[in-house]
């Protein structure tokens, strides 16, 4: 397929800004201006300040000569660029493939989608209508290399569309300045009487190289199409990507879901075929006001289940505010892994922590009520009860240590040991009785001491005492004294678990 | 003649269970629960797999009681190496303790909520999906409605749900197959030996559907449930001082 470009010209950036903050500039001669060794230079001009013959780099006391009503703002060196950062991202609704054109432009791959619009022609007045009805005037072109299409957009006087493999006809007139030259390689070629393109075009490379350098050709081939040019997209492109565009901008939540599941439809069906699954996808929709609503979702698993991604997706449809409008909705895949099928199918029947349905059952859950509220635990070498488990990061994490069985451990552990009061006969026996919550507990069995110590590297404290203990009505508990039996020295008893 | 009318009373109770849901238990992969004397209690003398089981309990103790008896149960179905959940809102289960009832505890998915409401919608999602071994759930109470929902979702999925309540306050009718109350009994020791035995509860089936209630002393020993004979638990020596 012929590559086809698209290159935008802002013809008076700053100031179309400027006029839609402040309206009432609409009908005035103004000019931006930045101090510059200790005089104000004008740094842009409206069009009609430029009707009236100030230009752009005089000083702004010799244009108040020429037209006292003047009106002259504080330029923000950074506007520009600022600026086109956020037209470019407004681009993407006409392809995803935008860059910026420092100072004043935007460059689009368009290749294969004009047809969407009906053509070239509209495809253009579509941009230029509503970038106008954004406040922003702009000259347009269409080419098969961005050079041509920055040239024509710039200096061309008739149609903006260069048909397939018509760039020398259409720079043939255009003047030097029209291929991105250096300044200095303009000054020259006017001085030489080379005041149009077609003037030089023919001439022999090696005269042309000897004389304007070897930037000059290469700047000459890249407008005829003879070298690649470089095209850095604002955002790169996902390579699983798919975009619905909208006849009617969509504003009901309906609306929104078909969207949703007519796009992930054709993605999953690409993915299926190459054998891969997502594991985080994005849905934007492009509201009229430029505005972009997103929605993300992540899997444990790759995935390309319609079904299962579409549930995900529904739970947070509803935090879309469309507003005055959706006109484009995308939905990209950002991360995208391997996987077969001949692997699902054995999944499907695992019944484990590799099982389809359970890794399915956590995303909606993470999704509802957040991944931190979703545990699992994993043995650490550790004896102090409350480090000896671990958080897993994932269900797929494995054990780097086996599960201890050797030393009694109650089923139910309270997250901070709490204190009791105990009768007990030192130094060394288990207490007789113990009084928790107001009630007297009798001791009738018990097991210990297990003496468990600080792990002074991570915690400083004393060392503790366990004992299982069994009281009359049967039921059994986890006690322990903090630190020694020492005179003067106060000890403490604490309950910290529950036997079954 | 008496036998043709016992049959036919007896394919009449089949159908009828069938209806309410409780299919019979061909595709289980003849996982069986081994309760010993308890299992005469339940229809078919199994004990009901795809089906939510209900537990009072108060307190601190008692949660452990059964805490301890639904692990016992729960480590036979994930024998075949399904994973559980685990859903409360004060989790104070400790992990490293279920090993000790047959469960590999890093199988167990532990999900902790704040809200009633959440941990319904959870436990219903849960026992919806197919392929988990069993859905244990803490709550305060459940209402007959969201008892209904939930033994409406395993009647699908054939998953096992344990509820336990932790406060109930009055006894009211719930859709679940059955209620049980554990509570701990003194332990024993062989030959009268000073120390802390195996874990020993009574366990009373206040309510089975289509099965006969009953109370039984069950001690967990050795990987398995052990039934023991109620005159050995009065028989029990006079208590002894440790130490």
């Amino acid at each position: 397929m012929h590559k086809r470009f698209v290159t935008i010209w802002f013809r008076s950036l700053r100031t179309d800004w400027f006029t839609t903050r402040q309206p009432n500039l609409q009908n005035m001669p103004f000019v931006l201006a930045l101090p510059d060794q200790g005089r104000l230079v004008i740094t842009a001009v409206n069009e009609l300040a430029k009707a009236q013959g100030v230009d752009k780099g005089m000083v702004v006391a010799d244009a108040r000569a020429i037209l006292p009503s003047l009106q002259v703002l504080n330029d923000h060196p950074e506007l520009s660029a600022k600026l086109l950062r956020k037209l470019a991202d407004w681009c993407i609704r006409y392809t995803p493939a935008v860059a910026i054109d420092e100072p004043d432009g935007l460059t689009l791959d368009v290749t294969g989608c004009t047809h969407l619009w009906g053509g070239e022609a509209p495809f253009l007045k579509d941009i230029i209508t509503r970038l106008k009805r954004l406040g922003y005037h702009i000259k347009t072109a269409i080419a098969d290399t961005i050079g041509t299409a920055w040239g024509v957009a710039r200096f061309g006087q008739d149609t903006p569309i260069v048909e397939n493999g018509g760039q020398a006809s259409a720079l043939f007139l255009l003047p030097p300045e029209a291929l991105r030259l250096e300044a200095d390689v303009v000054e020259r070629l006017y001085k030489l009487g080379l005041s149009q393109v077609s003037k030089f075009i023919a001439m022999p490379r090696t005269a042309l190289r000897r004389r304007f350098g070897q930037q000059f050709l290469k700047r000459l081939d890249q407008a005829l199409g003879l070298e690649e040019e470089g095209f850095i997209p604002v955002q790169a492109v996902e390579p699983y990507q798919e975009r619905l565009p909208c006849l009617e901008p969509i504003v009901t939540a309906t609306g929104i879901a078909i969207a949703l599941e007519r796009l992930l439809g054709t993605l999953c069906h690409q993915l299926q075929q190459e054998e891969k699954g997502l594991r985080i996808a994005i849905f934007k929709g492009y509201r009229m006001d430029g505005k972009i609503e997103k929605v993300e979702i992540g899997t444990n698993r790759p995935s390309h289940n319609t079904r299962h991604l579409f549930k995900l997706f529904e739970d947070k449809l509803c935090t879309i505010e469309p507003d005055p409008g959706i006109e484009l909705f995308i939905l990209e895949a950002q991360r995208v892994e391997p996987v077969t099928p001949a692997q699902q199918k054995i999944w499907e029947g695992a019944r484990g922590l590799d099982d389809i349905g359970l890794s399915e059952l956590m995303d909606r859950l993470a999704c509802k009520i957040g991944p931190n509220r979703i545990h699992r635990y994993v043995p650490d070498e550790h004896y102090w009860p409350e480090r000896s488990v671990k958080t897993a990061v994932s269900l797929q994490e494995e054990l780097t240590t086996a599960w201890r069985v050797d030393r009694p451990r109650p089923i139910q552990l309270l997250s901070t040991p709490q204190l009791i009061e105990v009768t007990a006969p030192i130094p060394d026996y288990p207490p007789m009785l113990f009084r928790y919550k107001g009630i007297l507990h009798k001791i009738t069995r018990a097991d210990g001491p297990e003496r468990i110590e600080q792990e002074w590297w991570l915690q400083q404290g004393q060392h503790r005492d366990y004992y299982c203990v069994e009281d009359e009505a049967g039921c059994r508990y986890w006690l322990f004294r903090s630190g020694h039996y020492a005179p003067g020295k106060s000890y403490q008893w604490f309950i910290h678990g529950f036997f079954a | 003649m008496t036998s043709t009318r016992k049959d036919i009373i007896a394919q009449l109770q089949k159908d009828m269970l069938s209806l309410q849901g409780f299919k019979p238990m061909a595709d289980d992969n003849g996982v069986e629960i081994e309760l010993g004397p308890i299992k005469s209690a339940f229809p078919n003398a199994r004990f009901p797999l795809g089906a939510v089981h209900e537990f009072i309990c108060n307190g601190a103790e008692d949660a452990a009681a059964t805490g301890g008896f639904i692990a016992g149960v729960l480590g036979t179905l994930m024998q075949q190496g399904g994973a559980a959940l685990w859903i409360s809102a004060s989790r104070t289960i400790f992990p490293p303790a279920l090993k000790f009832f047959g469960i590999n505890p890093d199988k167990i998915i532990f999900i902790d909520l704040s809200k009633e409401k959440d941990i319904l919608w959870v436990m219903e999602e849960a026992l919806k999906t197919e392929g988990i071994a069993a859905v244990t759930c803490e709550m305060k109470e459940i209402s007959f409605t969201a008892s209904r929902r939930l033994q409406l979702a395993v009647e699908q999925s054939r998953v096992t749900g344990f509820i336990l309540c932790r406060n109930q306050r009055n006894l009211s009718t719930t859709a679940c197959v059955t209620r049980w109350k554990v509570s701990s009994l003194p332990s024993a020791l062989p030959g009268a030996m000073p120390g802390v035995g195996f874990p020993r509860w009574n366990i009373e089936l206040l309510k089975v559907r289509n099965g006969k209630p009953g109370t039984w002393q069950v001690e967990w020993e050795g990987g398995r449930f052990r039934h023991v004979l109620r005159v050995a638990a009065i028989l029990q020596e006079p208590q002894k001082k440790t130490g």
